[in-house]
């Protein structure tokens, strides 16, 4: 007998498995749903509903004015700091709506992190940037909070560039340090969610990639939302995009199918340079 | 899903038509290939079979040609979506021309040793294969660039007849040579000649599917799936 299949085993390069750069389907870790917000009397969103997964990276994109930043800021309820703002819906982080007015804003500015378009240090020597919001929240001794800083700007890919210097003015540092001190600074209180709306547009092309690789490593930790106008960015980054126009959510996928095979003309239109 | 309009940055458009008439352009010239080479066949030109080699030649520099000009798009307009499936089938579109060229070549090679064949009866089965053949690779081109994926499929649909014309002029080609063996070496070179059309329509199947691919971003596959 000839029967050779049953004594080889089958080499590695013959096993072929399709599924090898799955999307992971993680949980929901934000669930917004019927999402409308006003700017006084104009709708800047219009019932959107998103499930945004735990442990990766959503990207929004969509031409100005579509929406992508308000959505954001919603999620943080930032918009509250004005008085002609309101968001109606829900949305919902751990079964709790965190639009109710009942929710508190420090728990909720603890669980959500921002970061945005230009660093925003304080003007304070590195490690105070990080460690100002640690003793706002936590009460650390000295040494708890030395870890806590350096673990922080270790997970920024900073800590090797500024560790002999911190005590020095964060202002010194290139706006692509003052950017990932500023992602230091978010994720030193331990968020959940870290919302970064065109974190890099500001940066120069080294500078963005150590932010995107930075990004690519924290969605191990983080959920993250990203807002850009960069769409290779949006391609590079995120498992899942979500295309806004107008205010109204038309696509939402898995990135490479969107920047594959997008399913709304409106989305081909976009991504591919043809809006009109 | 259709590219209705034009984009923002009209240099992207005329980087696309360029690249899609060079492609056109390819496909004509292999059209022409095979066709002259199956009519110095039949009428024993052995000069303008002669031609027929030189000239594939020049579809050698066009694939050159279409392989920077894709590679320039992607590194300078960053396609996406359909543009950038649509600019990969060119790529692989371009490659397969240029096999189709090569068929060509290699039946008019053929030409000089097939002088006195006139008797070889499945010579008559062969140019209405080559014409079919040809007329594949045709209505495919102008399926690419029209951006047409139904027009794809139906080229698909027929490589079955090309397929029957080879099954067929290798049956009639072995009777022959069974029955008259003084006739084997010019049939096994008609039997060559039928097998490069057939892998012709293959390969007009395969740049098929590519468009289909590239205007729909759907596999045939999945389409006649769908289909009832």
């Amino acid at each position: 007998m000839n029967d050779h299949s049953a004594t080889l085993e089958q080499p590695a390069y013959l096993r072929f498995e399709p599924n090898r750069d799955a999307v992971p389907d993680t949980a929901t870790q934000l669930s917004i749903r019927h999402l409308n917000f006003f700017y006084g009397r104009a709708q800047a969103l219009h019932e959107v509903n998103l499930e945004i997964k735990a442990n990766a990276v959503t990207a929004i994109i969509g031409p100005s004015g579509c929406g992508k930043s308000t959505l954001l800021r919603s999620v943080n309820r930032i918009y509250e700091l004005y008085p002609d703002q309101r968001a109606e819906g829900e949305i919902l982080v751990d079964g709790r709506n965190v639009l109710d007015k009942r929710y508190p804003l420090s728990d909720l500015r603890r669980k959500v992190g921002m970061v945005f378009q230009k660093p925003t240090p304080f003007a304070s020597s590195i490690r105070n940037n990080v460690a100002f919001a640690l003793s706002y929240y936590e009460k650390l001794s000295k040494a708890e909070v030395a870890d806590r800083v350096e673990d922080a700007l270790r997970q920024a890919a900073l800590w090797d560039e500024v560790k002999d210097k911190l005590n020095q003015s964060a202002l010194g540092l290139s706006g692509g340090q003052q950017q990932r001190l500023c992602i230091a600074r978010t994720i030193a209180v331990r968020p959940e969610i870290l919302l970064l709306d065109e974190a890099t547009s500001a940066l120069d092309p080294i500078s963005t990639a150590k932010i995107e690789e930075l990004i690519h490593e924290l969605r191990e930790r983080f959920t993250i939302m990203i807002v850009t106008h960069n769409m290779q960015q949006a391609a590079r980054v995120s498992q899942r995009t979500a295309f806004f126009h107008l205010g109204e959510l038309i696509e939402f996928g898995k990135t490479r199918d969107i920047f594959t095979n997008p399913r709304v003309q409106r989305t081909q239109d976009y991504i591919t340079g043809r809006f009109g | 899903m259709q590219q209705p309009r034009e984009h923002t940055l009209k240099a992207f458009d005329e980087d696309l038509d360029r690249l899609r008439a060079q492609i056109a352009q390819m496909g004509g010239l292999a059209e022409h290939a095979i066709g002259e080479a199956m009519r110095c066949l039949i009428q024993r030109d052995v000069d303008g079979a002669m031609a027929v080699v030189q000239n594939d030649g020049k579809l050698d520099e066009l694939e050159v040609e279409a392989e920077r000009r894709v590679v320039q798009l992607i590194a300078l307009r960053a396609p996406m979506a359909g543009d950038l499936r649509e600019a990969v089938a060119a790529l692989k579109i371009s490659g397969v021309v240029e096999r189709i060229g090569d068929y060509a070549k290699n039946i008019a090679r053929r030409v000089p040793l097939l002088e006195d064949s006139s008797q070889l009866e499945p010579l008559s089965l062969l140019p209405e294969m080559a014409r079919i053949a040809t007329q594949m690779v045709h209505d495919v081109l102008d399926a690419f660039v029209r951006r047409d994926p139904e027009a794809a499929v139906r080229v698909v649909e027929r490589d079955q007849a090309v397929d029957d014309f080879y099954d067929s002029i290798f049956r009639t080609l072995l009777t022959f040579m069974m029955e008259r063996p003084q006739t084997i070496g010019q049939s096994a070179h008609l039997l060559f000649v039928a097998k490069n059309l057939e892998r012709v329509g293959d390969h007009a199947t395969n740049i098929a599917e590519m468009v289909y691919y590239a205007a729909t971003g759907e596999h045939v596959a999945e389409h006649k799936k769908k289909a009832p």
